[in-house]
């Protein structure tokens, strides 16, 4: 073998990151488009074809308007912040217990046994389900959010840093062992610089999951954000912002997950992206 | 060191006369029930360079992980300088087989270099002439910036070494560094190696399963027999230093030493 053709086969394991992180939005995006346009479309003159006078569905230029007209006078951003500082609150506080238990538990294998039957236990509750017993403990309001978004992503976060912290090569650990590192050096040199475009990658699936139960908690009775402000539009009968407010829970969780694509892209970049494939 | 260095290229030199700077005492492992060396007694002089071949599961690369610290004899003792090896040190550093997987991909060669000099917690300030140095030392100087994944298997192996030179040890393990190179590469860095040796004045542990490569390098060539590991025999390579890829390999000596090894492996192996 040539020196040139292995120095090539890194390049080609780092090909398929770099273009899955890149293309969805350059090719083709005026084109995805026309489908949603046409559905606006013929939804407006179906509804003014008809005459639509409806409690549960209204015309998109009225949904538009009503839309406009909720950012305009700022009710739909003090519910977006609302919501927005309950999830990255509770993303804060999941996301850093897990990735320190992860840690712990990628690291030594003898944690990682003690702990497979609790994790195993209480991983599959749905967090939703602890909604009445957080209510008794803390109440209507932040609080009460925040711990159910914190109990959300803690798990995700948890078991998939676990697995990249076992995934790492671990020549580099032996690397880290021959240079005399201690544990601390060890995380902070070798294992999580060798984990975090993967460990990335499951904080945007946290991301994710703080953003809908944060708003499914409103939904179920918190008095707070897009998810009460969905709900207040739905009794108040009033369609057109009720749809508005949908489309705008849409819009936020796609800008977040464009802000993260772009800075796990702006972060990584090329050089580590051979160890973020899954 | 300078006055070791001096003395090098001459002759090598009967480790006799100096008390041994590595010391295996009847060690023997055995790894999760199964018996993977035989009780092996072996002094290495300092500054001697000590090739060791055999077959494979013959234990060579076990022996190395036991004088790095990765390994602890279940009985007998390896000592280092007079002492019980404990664990990996700093004076005693290991160049991978697999450079690919030993370099850290999110670092450039510059930073590769940096992370020994860091493990010696050697200030920042200084780091940047010591790295330059090192990368000029094993020819890297113009790729300073790449990442690991742009260079070749010949250079990323340079640069294996040039971290391990950063930790000026005192012992260089070296574990089948050259088993997956080109011919051309490999005849490079084998007298890169030699002079590396000959200058820091290091003592080298060689694991190879190229015989020519070991009467090439060595100062001495141990020959390691399987089921379970143990010594089968040693051969003195008195063999005129500086080495050379042509001469040394028509030398009388390099041939005889090469029929009565290429005799061991194959009687060792029926």
């Amino acid at each position: 073998m040539s020196p040139g053709a292995r120095a090539s086969r890194p390049h080609r394991r780092m090909a398929p990151t770099v273009e899955r992180a890149g293309r969805p939005r350059s090719q083709g995006g005026w084109r995805g488009l026309v489908v949603p346009a046409g559905v606006l479309i013929a939804a407006e003159l179906a509804a003014r074809a008809a005459g639509l006078q409806s409690d549960s569905l209204a015309r998109p230029s009225e949904i538009a308007a009503v839309g406009i007209a909720a950012l305009i006078d700022g009710t739909m951003l003090h519910a977006t912040g609302q919501t927005l500082v309950a999830a990255f609150a509770g993303l804060a506080i999941g996301t850093s217990l897990g990735l320190a238990f992860g840690i712990l538990l990628g690291l030594f294998r003898t944690a990682s046994r003690l702990a497979e039957f609790s994790v195993e236990a209480f991983r599959p509750i749905p967090s939703v389900a602890l909604i009445p017993i957080v209510l008794l403990i803390f109440g209507f309001g932040y609080r009460m959010e925040i711990a159910i978004v914190a109990f959300a992503t803690f798990w995700p976060i948890l078991i998939l840093t676990r697995a990249a912290i076992a995934g790492i090569e671990p020549r580099l650990l032996e690397v880290s062992r021959a240079l005399g590192f201690g544990l601390g050096r060890r995380v902070a040199k070798i294992v999580l610089p060798a984990a975090l475009p993967r460990l990335f990658v499951a904080f945007r699936l946290a991301v994710g999951i703080a953003l809908i139960v944060a708003v499914t908690v409103e939904i179920t009775g918190n008095t707070l954000g897009l998810g009460y402000a969905l709900m207040d539009a739905q009794q108040s009968l009033r369609p057109a912002l009720m749809f508005a407010l949908l489309l705008w829970v849409g819009l936020v969780g796609w800008g977040l997950n464009a802000v993260l694509l772009w800075a796990q892209a702006r972060l990584f970049g090329p050089a580590a992206a051979v160890e973020a494939t899954p | 060191m300078t006055l070791r260095a001096a003395a090098a290229p001459v002759m090598a030199a009967p480790p006799a006369a100096r008390e041994p700077l590595i010391r295996f005492r009847a060690v023997e492992l055995t790894l999760s029930g199964r018996r993977i060396l035989d009780p092996i007694s072996l002094d290495i002089g300092r500054g001697e360079f000590v090739c060791v071949v055999g077959p494979s599961g013959c234990g060579k690369t076990t022996l190395l992980r036991l004088i790095a610290g990765l390994y602890l004899p279940s009985g007998g003792q390896v000592l280092y300088d007079g002492k019980p090896v404990a664990g990996p040190r700093q004076d005693i550093a290991i160049v991978f087989q697999d450079y690919g997987k030993a370099l850290l991909p999110w670092r450039t060669a510059t930073g590769n270099v940096s992370l020994a000099l860091e493990a010696i917690s050697m200030p920042r300030a200084e780091r940047p002439a010591r790295i330059a140095a090192l990368l000029a030392t094993v020819g890297l100087s113009n790729h300073a910036d790449k990442f690991p994944g742009q260079l070749s298997g010949g250079m990323q192996q340079r640069l294996q070494i040039a971290r391990c030179l950063a930790q000026a040890p005192t012992v260089l393990l070296m574990d089948e560094p050259f088993g997956a190179l080109d011919a051309m590469t490999r005849q490079a860095l084998q007298d890169e190696v030699l002079a590396l040796a000959a200058s820091s004045g290091a003592t080298v542990f060689f694991v190879t399963h190229d015989l020519e490569e070991a009467i090439y390098l060595g100062d001495r060539v141990v020959a390691l027999r399987p089921n379970p590991g143990r010594v089968a025999d040693m051969f003195d390579v008195r063999l005129p230093r500086p080495r050379d890829q042509l001469t040394t390999r028509e030398h009388p000596e390099f041939l005889r030493l090469r029929r009565a090894l290429f005799d061991f492996i194959k009687e060792s192996e029926a």
